[in-house]
Order: C-alpha cells, then sequence, then structure tokens
C-alpha cells in the first residue's frame, strides 16, 4: 500500500465544512450527519468509512444534495471546485450531477432501469451534459464499456440489466460514472452488494480507473479492508460525526480513537504482523438511534477507557501528536 | 415469444372451457329448451318427443360436448324472445356496448394516467389532494345514481343533453356496425353514458397510477437518474413512468373488462340499446339461451382482452421478451 | 329443501339481533373497556392506529357519521316516524308528497314526511332508514360470508400450494375478471329459478347475502393468499414444521393470525362494495322487492318518477347511500395508511 501525500498547494477539489444534515419529524428533529467536515484534493482516494448509521451515506449524497426527504443539510457547507453546493437550486445542481460529480450506488440490482437498455442509461447521461450527437455519444459510451473490460460492448449496448451478472452491472455503474470524466466520484458501498470473489476486481478497476484519469473519490464503506486496499486517506465515522481522520497507513497501523481500535480488532484478519488470536474482538452494545444519542462522546457508553469526562462534553477533532492524525477523543494527546 | 404466446392461448383455452362448463350447467339447470322451442303450452307428449328429438335424455357428458361443439361453430342457442339465434342477436347489440366501453377507457386512460402522475410527484399540493379526495367520493358514488343525476342536471333542469337513447346512427360496413360516432346527435347521446361509466373506474384508475408511480419514486434507479442530472422530464416519464406502466397494464386491462359489466347499469339508465340492457331484459324475461350466450360472448371478451394485454405486457417488459426468445 | 326454507327465513332475524348485539356490545367496551380490562384498553389506547386516528379529522369525522347512521338504521323502528313494512302505512293519496318545505309538502303532519313520501305514500325517512338497515345487513353479512369462504380458502391454496392452487386461484381469477356484479346477476338468476320469484323475494335478505358473499370470495381468496405466501417463507413456520405441527395447526395457529391484518383492512372496503353490489343488483330489480325496498330499490323506484319532477325519491337515499358509502371508504382509507399492508394490487 503506498502511501501519497496530497498535493497540499492546490485548491482542495471537495472542502466540505461543519456539515449537518437533520430530518425534521412530526415531534423532534433528528440530526443524522453533525459537525462534519474534511478535505477531498484532486486524485486523492478517500475512505469513509462507519456502521449502517453512522450518517456516511447520508454525507455522500448530500454532496449531491440528493437526500430523501424530509431530509435537509441544516448547517455547513460544501466547497466543491471552491463553489459552495448548499445555496444551489435543483436547477443549479442538475448540470453538476453527473458531469463533474458522478455517484455509484450500492446495489447494482437496482441502480440501473430495469425496462431500459445499458445503451439508452449511457446514452442519456452523456446527451444531459454533452452537445453530443446519438452517433457520437454511443461511441463514447461504447468506448468506456471497452475501458471497464466489458466484451462485446457494441452488442451489450442494446441489452437490459437482468442479462448482466452483478459485478458486469456494477462495472455498467462505473462506465457510467466515467463517461463524463468527472473530478469526483462518491461510490457508496460500490462492493457490498456483489460476490466477495468479484468484489476485488471491482476495487482494483475503480482504483486503475481513478488513478488513470486522476480523478478523486469518495469511498464510503463499512469495511476497513476495502478502505485500507484503496483510499489515501480515511475517515472514520461513529453516530453522525467524524471520530478519526489521516492518512489511511496510519489510521490502520495505529488507531488512536477507541471505536477506531474496536473496528480494526474485529477485523478478522490479523494487521501489521501481529499474531492471530484465533478469536475475533467484538465491540459491546450498539451503535445509539438518532432518537436517543447519549450526552458527550456518543461512542462513551461502549468505550472500554472512558473516564469521566466522556459522559459530560462532546471530544473535539485533536491532532494526535505521534501519528499526525485528528481524533475525537478526550484520551488522544 | 412464441413459447410465452402459446402458453398464454393455453391458458385462454382452458378459463374457455371453464367458463363453457359454467354456461352448460346454467343452461341444464336454469333453462327449458323444449319450452324455449314451443312455448308453455303443450302437451305431455309432445314435450317428451321434443325431449327425446333434441337430445336432453343423453348421458350429460355427451350433451356437454354437443353444446361445446355448436358453440365453437357459434351456435349458441335460440333467444327465446327475439326467436333468433343468440349469437346474432348478441352481435347485433354489441357496437353499441363496444362504442361506450371504447370511449370510457379511451376517457379513462387519457384522464387517470396525468392525474395519478402528478398527485405522484407532488402529493402534497393542493391540486393532489383534490385529485384524491374527488376519486374517493367517486368511488363512494353507485355508477347508476351519477347517471341519475346528470339526467337530473343537464337533461331535466339544463335541458342539455338528450337522457336516452343513442341518437342519429350511420350504418357502416353494409349496415353491421352502427356508429353514434359520426354524428353530432349521436356524440351527444354518448356524452353522458360515456360519463357515468368512465366515473365508476376513473378513481380506481387514478389510485393505481398513483400508488405504483410513488412506489417506482422510492426506487434506488429514480435517485440514481437523478445522480446522473437528468432533466424532470425525463427522470418522470422515462424512468419512472415505464416502470409503472407495467403493473398499471396487467391490472389495467382486468379492470377495463369489467367496465363490460358496468354497462349493464349504464345502459339501463340511459336506455342504450346494448349488450348490458340486453342481458338485464334477459334476466327479465328469463331468456335462458340469450344469458348463456352473453355469457360466453363476455367471457370471450375477457379471455381476449387479458389475452392482448398479457401480450401487451410482455412486448413492455423485457424480461418476459427476453424470455420467450430464448 | 324444507330445512333450507327453515334456515333461511331465520337468517335476517339472526343478523339483526347480532348487529344489534356486536354493536351494543362496541359501545360497552368503549365505555367500559377502560375500567373492566384495563390493561387491553391500554394497549388499544397506546397503538400506532388510535395514535393515528386521534390527528385525523376524516377519519374521526367518518366515523362519527357512520356511527350515527348505524346507530339510526339498527334503532329504526324506534326513531323512524312510521313503519314502512306495515301495510296500513301504504296510503296512495299521499304518493309523491314532497318535502315538507316545498310547495305541496305537508309540514303539519311532522316528523313523518319531512322528507316527502314515495311513490306508494310511504314516508319516505322512514323507508330510507329501514332501507338502510336492509343495505347494511346485507353489505355486512356478505362480507362475513365471502370473508369466510375467502379465508377458507385463500389459506387452503396458499399453504397446498401446486395444482389446488393453481385450480383455486384461476377460479378467482375468472370470477374477479368477470366483475362481481355480472357474477353476482348469474348467481341471482340461478337462485331465481330454483326458488321462484315468489319465495326469492321473501327470502331476499339472506338470498343477497348468499349471492354477494359468493360472488366476492375472491378479493379475499387473494389477499389471504399472498400474505399467506410471503409468510410461509418466513423462518417461525419452517420451525413449526421442523418440530411436526399439523398442517391445519400451522395453517390456523401460526399462518392465519398473521394474514388478519390485511384482511381487516380490505373488510371494510369490502363492506362498502358488498353495499354497491346490493344497490346495484336493487337498481336493475335482482335485489330487494318494492315492499321492502333497500336504499338501491327505492332510487330504482324513484328514478321512474325522476323525469315527472319528484326527484326527492331518488336523490335523496342516493344521497345516504353516498354518504354510508364514503364514511365507510373513507375509514378503509384510513386503515390501509395506516396499516400499510401490502394488498394485492387488483384492489
Amino acid at each position: 500500500m503506498t502511501s501519497m501525500t496530497p498535493p497540499s498547494a492546490a485548491a482542495p477539489l471537495l472542502e466540505v465544512q461543519h456539515l449537518e444534515v437533520s430530518f425534521p419529524t412530526k415531534t423532534k428533529t433528528l440530526v443524522a450527519v453533525r459537525d462534519v467536515s474534511f478535505t477531498l484534493h484532486r486524485g486523492e482516494r478517500l475512505g469513509l468509512v462507519g456502521e449502517s448509521g453512522a450518517g456516511k451515506s447520508i454525507t455522500g449524497f448530500s454532496i449531491l444534495k440528493l437526500i430523501s426527504r424530509p431530509g435537509r443539510i441544516s448547517n455547513g457547507s460544501i466547497l466543491f471546485e471552491g463553489r459552495d453546493l448548499v445555496p444551489l437550486s435543483e436547477q443549479e445542481m442538475r448540470p453538476l450531477r453527473g458531469d463533474r460529480i458522478s455517484m455509484i450506488f450500492q446495489d447494482p440490482m437496482m441502480t440501473l432501469n430495469p425496462v431500459l437498455t445499458i445503451g439508452t442509461q449511457m446514452i442519456e447521461t452523456l446527451l444531459a451534459h454533452r452537445r453530443l450527437s446519438r452517433r457520437e455519444a454511443r461511441d463514447q459510451a461504447i468506448e468506456t464499456l471497452r475501458a471497464v473490460h466489458i466484451p462485446s460492448p457494441e452488442k451489450r449496448m442494446d441489452q437490459y440489466p437482468h442479462q448482466f451478472s452483478g459485478g458486469m452491472r456494477q462495472r455498467i455503474v462505473i462506465a457510467i460514472a466515467l463517461l463524463t470524466r468527472p473530478s469526483l466520484i462518491i461510490a457508496d458501498e460500490p462492493t457490498t452488494a456483489l460476490d466477495v470473489t468479484i468484489q476485488a476486481e471491482i476495487l482494483d478497476l475503480l482504483l486503475e480507473l481513478a488513478e488513470h484519469e486522476g480523478m478523486g473519490l469518495l469511498l464510503i464503506t463499512h469495511d476497513l479492508a476495502v478502505v485500507s486496499q484503496v483510499t489515501d486517506r480515511v475517515a472514520v465515522m461513529y453516530a453522525g460525526r467524524i471520530v478519526e481522520i489521516g492518512p489511511t497507513e496510519q489510521v490502520v497501523h495505529a488507531p488512536q480513537h477507541p471505536y477506531t481500535q474496536g473496528l480494526l480488532a474485529a477485523l478478522p484478519q490479523t494487521h501489521a504482523g501481529e499474531p492471530g488470536t484465533g478469536r475475533l474482538a467484538q465491540i459491546h452494545g450498539i451503535m445509539p438511534s438518532l432518537y436517543n444519542t447519549p450526552p458527550g462522546c456518543a461512542f462513551h457508553p461502549r468505550c472500554p477507557v472512558r473516564i469521566h469526562a466522556c459522559s459530560e462534553t462532546v471530544p473535539a477533532l485533536r491532532p494526535c501528536s505521534q501519528t499526525g492524525t485528528l481524533a475525537a477523543c478526550h484520551l488522544v494527546e | 415469444m412464441i413459447a410465452f404466446l402459446i402458453r398464454r392461448l393455453l391458458q385462454a383455452c382452458i378459463v374457455m372451457g371453464v367458463i363453457s362448463l359454467i354456461g352448460f350447467s346454467l343452461r341444464h339447470t336454469v333453462g327449458d329448451p323444449v319450452r324455449e322451442m314451443y312455448g308453455m303450452s303443450v302437451s305431455a307428449e309432445v314435450r317428451a318427443e321434443a325431449r327425446e328429438r333434441l337430445g336432453l335424455n343423453d348421458p350429460i357428458i355427451v350433451q356437454y360436448f354437443r353444446f361445446l361443439k355448436n358453440a365453437v361453430q357459434g351456435d349458441l342457442g335460440n333467444s327465446l324472445f327475439y326467436q333468433k339465434p343468440a349469437l346474432e342477436v348478441i352481435l347485433s347489440k354489441a357496437p353499441a356496448t363496444l362504442e361506450l366501453v371504447f370511449t370510457s377507457a379511451l376517457l379513462i386512460t387519457l384522464l387517470s394516467v396525468p392525474c395519478g402522475i402528478y398527485s405522484a410527484i407532488h402529493p402534497r399540493r393542493l391540486l393532489s389532494r383534490i385529485i384524491l379526495g374527488v376519486s374517493t367520493v367517486g368511488v363512494s358514488v353507485p355508477v347508476f345514481f351519477t347517471a341519475l343525476m346528470c339526467i337530473s342536471l343537464f337533461s331535466i333542469t339544463l335541458g342539455w343533453l338528450p337522457s336516452f337513447g343513442r341518437g342519429e346512427l350511420t350504418p357502416l360496413f353494409g349496415g353491421a356496425w352502427e356508429t353514434g360516432f359520426l354524428t353530432w346527435s349521436g356524440i351527444k347521446h354518448l356524452i353522458m353514458p360515456s360519463f357515468a361509466l368512465t366515473s365508476i373506474m376513473l378513481p380506481l384508475f387514478i389510485r393505481l397510477v398513483r400508488a405504483e408511480m410513488m412506489e417506482v419514486l422510492q426506487m434506488d434507479y429514480v435517485k440514481y437518474a437523478r445522480a446522473k442530472g437528468l432533466s424532470e422530464r425525463r427522470i418522470y416519464w422515462v424512468h419512472a413512468f415505464r416502470n409503472t406502466l407495467l403493473p398499471v397494464i396487467t391490472v389495467g386491462g382486468v379492470q377495463l373488462g369489467i367496465l363490460i359489466a358496468f354497462t349493464i347499469l349504464t345502459e339501463t339508465v340511459f336506455n342504450w340499446k346494448g349488450l348490458g340492457g340486453m342481458f338485464k331484459e334477459a334476466v327479465d324475461r328469463g331468456d335462458t339461451s340469450l344469458l348463456v350466450a352473453y355469457m360466453v360472448v363476455v367471457g370471450a371478451l375477457f379471455v381476449v382482452v387479458n389475452t392482448v394485454v398479457d401480450v401487451i405486457y410482455g412486448m413492455v417488459n423485457p424480461m418476459v421478451r427476453v424470455v420467450g426468445r430464448k | 329443501m324444507e330445512t333450507l326454507f327453515f334456515i333461511l327465513s331465520w337468517t335476517q332475524p339472526t343478523i339483526n339481533a347480532l348487529a344489534i348485539a356486536a354493536l351494543s356490545l362496541f359501545f360497552l367496551w368503549m365505555l367500559g373497556g377502560r375500567f373492566l380490562m384495563p390493561a387491553a384498553w391500554g394497549r388499544f389506547a397506546d397503538s400506532h392506529l388510535v395514535y393515528s386516528f386521534r390527528r385525523d379529522a376524516v377519519a374521526k369525522g367518518s366515523l362519527g357519521i357512520l356511527l350515527v347512521l348505524l346507530v339510526a338504521s339498527f334503532a329504526c323502528p324506534w326513531i323512524a316516524p312510521t313503519n314502512p313494512y306495515d301495510p296500513a302505512s301504504l296510503d296512495l293519496m299521499m304518493a309523491q308528497t314532497p318535502p315538507a318545505w316545498m310547495e305541496g309538502g305537508e309540514p303539519d303532519q311532522l316528523p313523518a314526511f319531512v322528507l316527502g313520501a314515495d311513490d306508494q305514500g310511504r314516508d319516505l325517512l322512514s323507508t330510507m332508514l329501514y332501507g338502510m338497515r336492509v343495505s347494511l345487513v346485507i353489505g355486512i353479512g356478505a362480507v362475513l360470508l365471502q370473508a369466510v369462504l375467502g379465508i377458507a380458502i385463500g389459506l387452503t391454496a396458499g399453504y397446498l400450494g401446486k395444482r389446488v392452487e393453481m385450480l383455486l386461484m384461476r377460479l378467482a381469477d375468472v370470477q374477479l375478471s368477470f366483475s362481481t356484479l355480472l357474477v353476482a346477476i348469474f348467481i341471482g338468476a340461478m337462485f331465481r329459478t330454483a326458488f321462484g320469484v315468489a319465495s326469492y323475494e321473501r327470502l331476499a335478505v339472506p338470498i343477497l347475502i348468499c349471492i354477494i358473499g359468493l360472488a366476492e370470495w375472491p378479493q379475499y381468496a387473494r389477499t389471504v393468499r399472498a400474505s399467506v405466501l410471503a409468510e410461509k417463507k418466513k423462518e417461525y413456520v419452517e420451525a413449526a414444521r421442523v418440530v411436526g405441527l399439523p398442517a391445519w395447526r400451522i395453517m390456523l395457529r401460526h399462518i392465519l393470525p398473521n394474514t388478519l391484518s390485511p384482511v381487516l383492512v380490505i373488510s371494510t372496503v369490502q363492506v362498502a362494495n358488498a353495499m354497491m353490489t346490493e344497490a346495484g343488483l336493487s337498481f336493475l330489480g335482482f335485489g330487494m322487492p318494492v315492499t321492502q325496498p333497500s336504499l338501491g330499490s327505492l332510487i330504482n323506484t324513484g328514478f321512474e318518477y325522476l323525469l315527472s319532477g319528484s326527484w326527492w325519491i331518488t336523490i335523496f337515499p342516493g344521497a345516504l347511500l353516498v354518504v354510508l358509502i364514503l364514511s365507510i371508504n373513507l375509514l378503509g382509507d384510513f386503515c390501509r395508511d395506516v396499516m400499510n399492508p401490502r394488498l394485492y394490487k387488483g384492489m
């Protein structure tokens, strides 16, 4: 795993600052994402890790402003190539979606429209953003299908999604994401719905293409193993907040936050040459729901090393002197 | 596709078999062919002789197959009242009903799709609430009451529209089909009956389209289409509506068939000389042969409609199409 | 045959008694449930259904109207100004009397003839109340019958599967595609020949219950079958089978309770549908006789007089029928939205 230092001089591709997403319900307002800030540079690959319900997908969708109703961005800013997306209208967002920012969804079985051919679904994306003839769009689509290693793409263009396997469909979704050569791809659990054998293939493809095109990649996943394979930096989310963020290698090898430590200990493979104990560790308890987030650090009821302060004040992200990562824990020095 | 077609046809045949069985047993238990031929006032000997000649003493199964053989050749018995072959009577009445049903079906399709889709896309808007409210009321008003209210308002109070009959007709195909579509009077006569008939099915269709569309709008591929930056129009009409169409076609086909049954009520109110009115009179007169013939013909019509609907479904749905091709 | 006659002729009073008993039980429960069974009451009062109900003005309004109509119809012998079933109430001199506030009305005879009189000189309001009772009895009775039939058939089909299922569901399909009205007319025609017109009219209520019940069971069968299929896949059924419970026990004790919520939801709408079918049949003259009119047959008799200007004989019963069915449908919609079961799409 190569550790790449991001080009700090260039203006960041994506800068999320103090993002807060809330869902007003009849009785109270639920806050799904709180005070989330991170930066993604051009060509960089950032992993967003957490359990389901941690708010990572909502963070991803809020960048495209595609949060399902009644959710809305209630605070913060999302600077994409220097421009804040939060105040933009639907009309102003549309040219960005699928053009400058592409998205890869979790389940390729559900993502592609079952009644439209692959060709139609690719060409419509191009035509929505480029002044092209149908012919040219088709040629480009075929070209892209070839790039994601789909055999005989000319023939495949006229087929329907159900005629493809899950892995093939995810390749097509990746191809659609690549069509417009976006500068940012948001991949929401791109391999979760796939067979284990195909997962690696898809990840390699994603990595290869992102590197080749120099695109930024925001990879949302619950799987730390996937993150460590693909990303330069990683942000760990818990109950709507980022609890640790830093270069992947550092976070994986020297996790600072007790939650990250717990996550890593729960991985089946042993890391960094540690001898396997033969038993998987687990984090006791479950993540609190949005209805009853505990006061202070949301992790403290499950935390093995909690101190008194944990149940009272929310720890801010603080740099860790040894590793250079940021962690939101009272114990980090 | 061919395998799919054959399977559908086979199913249609089975259904027709069931219908013929019911029709036969109806005729066997309720009807009295001897009375149909000679009326009530004949002696017992003539009766017995007629029974023997008509084969009514044969085993049931033989009689059934005779009924089936005749039915396939288009002989569904003679109408007691009209003293004509039942099929002939039905064919002469069919155009009136078909024109009525066709107009209503057209109205239903043209109105339900935009209303349903609009209220699915904007569920909270005032217009959507009005559409839904009106359709709930519409479901609750019996078709004959709608018809009566129409007559009371537009014929009696305002005097705008005629309350009964079909108006001036134009013969087509050498008189085999008399259409009301070509004259102003015919169209004026058609307005209220078709409106009444539409009123019974339109609310169901609006709700159906709306429910399906709302379900589809929840799907990932719609969100994905948004994420691709497509226009709203394309998302709604190409991505969502195409998927809404499939279930609407299947359910809609069956429901349109049911329109034919509701013509019985509508035609009675408006004195529309079609199959529905004929059916009501046949029940009143105990004209069993005509009833059975009506049932077989309408049943066949349903089966044809359902089969056509399934084939259309197969053409719209890529999955069936490809499975059939293999 | 005689026994059948005997049983059938008892159906109407029995159903009436049952309906009144059910209604008074309901009130007793509403009033006394709080004190008699506080635990059960509390669970009910805290449920999602009751919570949503309290916040829904339309649902509250329609339940209120429905309760008023129910009470008025079953209490009609006591509250109606006259008894339309009593031949003495027929007074041809009073035929087609307009409503009391119109010219030619009979304001000095109030409360009789508030809404005028029908073509036979019966007080229209009384006739409507009695007619509504007939409509309700038939609607509820038919739904009970179709529920029993449909649940039994749906369970059998869903649980046994294969040939039995194919056969039963094909039958349901054929019957549904013919529409319940048409099937009801056919069955009615058969009954009429079997019983003769005179006894058909005498036994009209139980016969109509049978006809509509037989015509509409497929709705239930389909709904139940759909949820049985969904339930069958779940592990608790598998577990019950592994334990070696007999099939009927699994069906009745394990699957049936889980199919009840959609059954309950369609039941409200089915009562409205059954009443609609009854009205349709009566309007065509295949239903309730004029001596014992339902709302549908009242509309039918009024139809002839509509053209001559006596609109009230038709419009009042029609409006009552619409209000009744509308309130039931609105309640049904409410239940469906709250319980949100995956109903069969065939409506």
